[in-house]
């Protein structure tokens, strides 16, 4: 990894309260062109918190977010996937009674050419199916049909609907909140496939994850987050999994390396 | 880079888009249990009484389902958000009241009236999804009030007073015209059309799904981009248009502006939808199920008038008849997950 490259994002001394719970406390981020990025920490070490307000699923208290090097205010999540930023949430965010297809393409749905698109804003229904299988199929997601609802799939299958739906939009960067929680071992297999995919295909990925194994295989740096902040960003490799462990608990100082 | 496998079962090819099953096509159709349902009443009154299969009758079934059919249009839109909507009959007794005194006292011309009519039943709309996504009060609570505000309001405006004499724009919807011999109103008319233009937009259009989504998981909604707030404002006053057409239709049904009407019309436009397959909790069901919905309530009410037997008993049925539809609806649910 570069060191001297530009960050594609950066976050600046980010801070979110919830009445009194301090959630993020000056937090900041980076993350360099092409790499996964693991953010790891102990529960309520506010790293969702820190995805969410890098994906404008809320908007930080204080402190600055910046988009290659620029400074940017995401009102909300649309302005976040403006900027080819997709997002795969810690609870999914699927409507259940909604088909793949329908989900894949939820806020972004492609109307019919013509008056039957702009006057009636009829839904290109066969497009849609037909770009969804695409998608799936693009990433080795063994789903029968994009017309089943995603409350009739397993959780591996309704996963990869997630993935499926930010690595087919995303242009910028792709964030996945604990993508392998609930997984099992195949269906992790092949999610972390996907994120290995999503990098050969040069978007930078952040992989927030409590799976120390699967950070130290995928990684190529982590970020430590503890009590709201990032206690230490290291490179994977200089760094070993007690080492890890211990600066997420509080056992050990992050200061180590940076 | 590992040898990637597919999320499903061992060695499964992803085929070609083959749909669900037919089983599990038929048995998706949304409104097959209430369509059987409605068969089943319609043999049970067509063998007891002689008269309920007429053309006549069912016409007139036709006719008594136009207040309740029109209300539960816009129900069905607040319900698929997981929300409900207690006000309906009373707004729509409310329009009618504004657009026929307005005609007929004040001497405003019909068509200005019945705008105005509309607006009102609009307002209310607007105000019940302002509250509901505002200060996020329950649906519940907040249609409790405005049924109750809508209410009052009727009363005071009307000074109790039923209006007749109404001009010639506001009832031509209850005119008739022969279909076969039947004589059929063009409300009915209205009522159809605007129950295909409802399902046009719920299940061709973007805001359709979206209605739909927000009822299954709004948090996803919002992630996705979708200003909730608005959607949820919109379909509220979308509701109340619908609601402010029903006055129309009511009036021209009844040639009055009765300040007593549409008071059981809010449960029933409920039973209509519950019967009709649509789920209380939101995001699952169909406007058409709707339409069978009202149209078995309606019939169960022609039916049992036909035989004779005392109205309040037609209430204590359709009263035991929606709990028995939620919780078939509950029990299916469950089976499902
Ligand atoms: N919407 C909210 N309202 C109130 N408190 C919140 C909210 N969201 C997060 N918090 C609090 O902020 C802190 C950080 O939460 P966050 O979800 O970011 O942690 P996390 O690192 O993602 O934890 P986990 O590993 O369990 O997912 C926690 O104490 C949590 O209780
Ligand atoms: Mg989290």
């Amino acid at each position: 990894m570069n060191n001297t490259a530009r960050p594609v994002l950066e976050g600046r001394g980010l801070v979110k309260r919830y009445g009194h719970v301090t959630a993020m406390d000056g937090c900041d981020f980076e993350l360099l062109p092409g790499e996964i990025l693991a953010v790891i920490g102990d529960n309520g070490a506010g790293k969702s918190t820190l995805i969410k307000a890098l994906s404008g699923a809320i908007i930080p208290d204080e402190g600055t977010i910046l988009l290659d090097g620029e400074e940017v205010r995401f009102h909300g999540p649309l302005d976040a996937r403006r900027q080819g930023i997709e997002t795969v949430y810690q609870d999914l965010a699927v409507a259940p009674a909604l088909t793949i297809a329908e989900n894949l393409f939820l806020g972004r749905e492609v109307r019919r050419s013509g008056a039957a698109g702009k006057v009636f804003r009829m839904l290109a229904k066969r497009q849609m199916l037909r770009e969804a299988r695409a998608h799936m199929d693009e990433l080795k997601i063994g789903i029968r049909s994009m017309r089943q609802t995603v409350e009739t799939l397993s959780g591996g299958q309704r996963q990869g609907v997630a993935v499926a739906r930010s690595a087919a939009f995303a242009r910028h960067v792709v964030i996945m909140d604990e993508p392998t929680a609930a997984l099992g071992v195949k269906e992790s297999r092949m999610v972390l496939d996907l994120i290995l995919q999503i990098r050969e295909r040069g978007l930078p990925v952040i992989l927030i994850s409590h799976n120390m194994p699967h950070v130290f295989e995928v990684s190529d740096r982590i970020h430590i987050q503890r009590l709201g902040r990032r206690a230490t960003l290291v490179a994977t490799k200089s760094i070993t999994m007690p080492d890890a462990v211990a600066i997420m608990t509080g056992a050990r100082s992050g200061d180590l390396a940076a | 880079m590992v040898e990637t496998t597919p999320l499903g079962v061992d060695g499964e090819v992803p085929e070609a888009e083959a749909g669900p099953s037919f089983v599990t096509r038929l048995f998706g159709i949304p409104a097959l249990g209430p369509f059987v349902a409605l068969i089943l009443v319609g043999a049970f009154f067509a063998l007891k009484s002689d008269r309920f299969l007429t053309g006549g009758n069912l016409s007139l079934v036709l006719q008594q389902t136009i207040e309740v059919g029109t209300l539960a249009i816009g129900q069905t839109l607040v319900i698929l958000t997981a929300g409900i909507d207690l006000s309906n009959g009373a707004v729509m007794s409310f329009g009618s009241i504004v657009m026929t005194k307005l005609a007929v006292d004040s001497g405003m011309s019909p068509i200005p009236a019945i705008a105005l009519g509309l607006l009102a039943c609009v307002a209310f709309g607007v105000l019940n999804g302002a509250l509901v996504t505002g200060i996020r009060l329950p649906a519940f609570i907040v249609t409790l009030g405005t049924l109750n505000i809508a209410f009052a309001l009727t009363h005071i405006y009307s000074g109790e007073a039923t209006i007749s004499g109404l001009p010639g724009e506001m009832t031509f919807l209850g005119d008739t015209f022969k279909i076969g011999g039947t004589a059929v109103t063009y409300g009915t008319v209205v009522m159809l059309a605007l129950y295909v233009v409802a399902w046009f937009v719920l299940t061709q259009a973007p805001v359709g799904r979206h209605v739909y989504a927000l009822g299954n998981n709004p948090e996803a909604v919002r992630l996705a981009g979708v200003h909730i707030r608005r959607l949820l404002v919109g379909v509220y006053a979308t509701a109340g248009l619908i609601y402010g057409i029903a006055a129309l239709l009511l009036v021209a049904r009844t040639q009055v502006g009765d300040p007593a009407s549409g008071q059981t019309d809010n449960l029933d436009s409920i039973t209509a939808v519950v019967l009709g397959g649509t789920s209380l909790f939101g995001g699952r069901g169909s406007v058409i199920g709707t339409l069978i919905g009202a149209l078995i309530v309606s019939c169960i009410r022609n039916g049992l008038t036909l035989l004779g037997v005392d109205s309040i008993y037609q209430v204590l049925i359709t009263g035991i008849l929606v709990i028995v539809a939620v919780a078939v609806d509950q029990l299916t649910r469950r089976g499902t997950r």
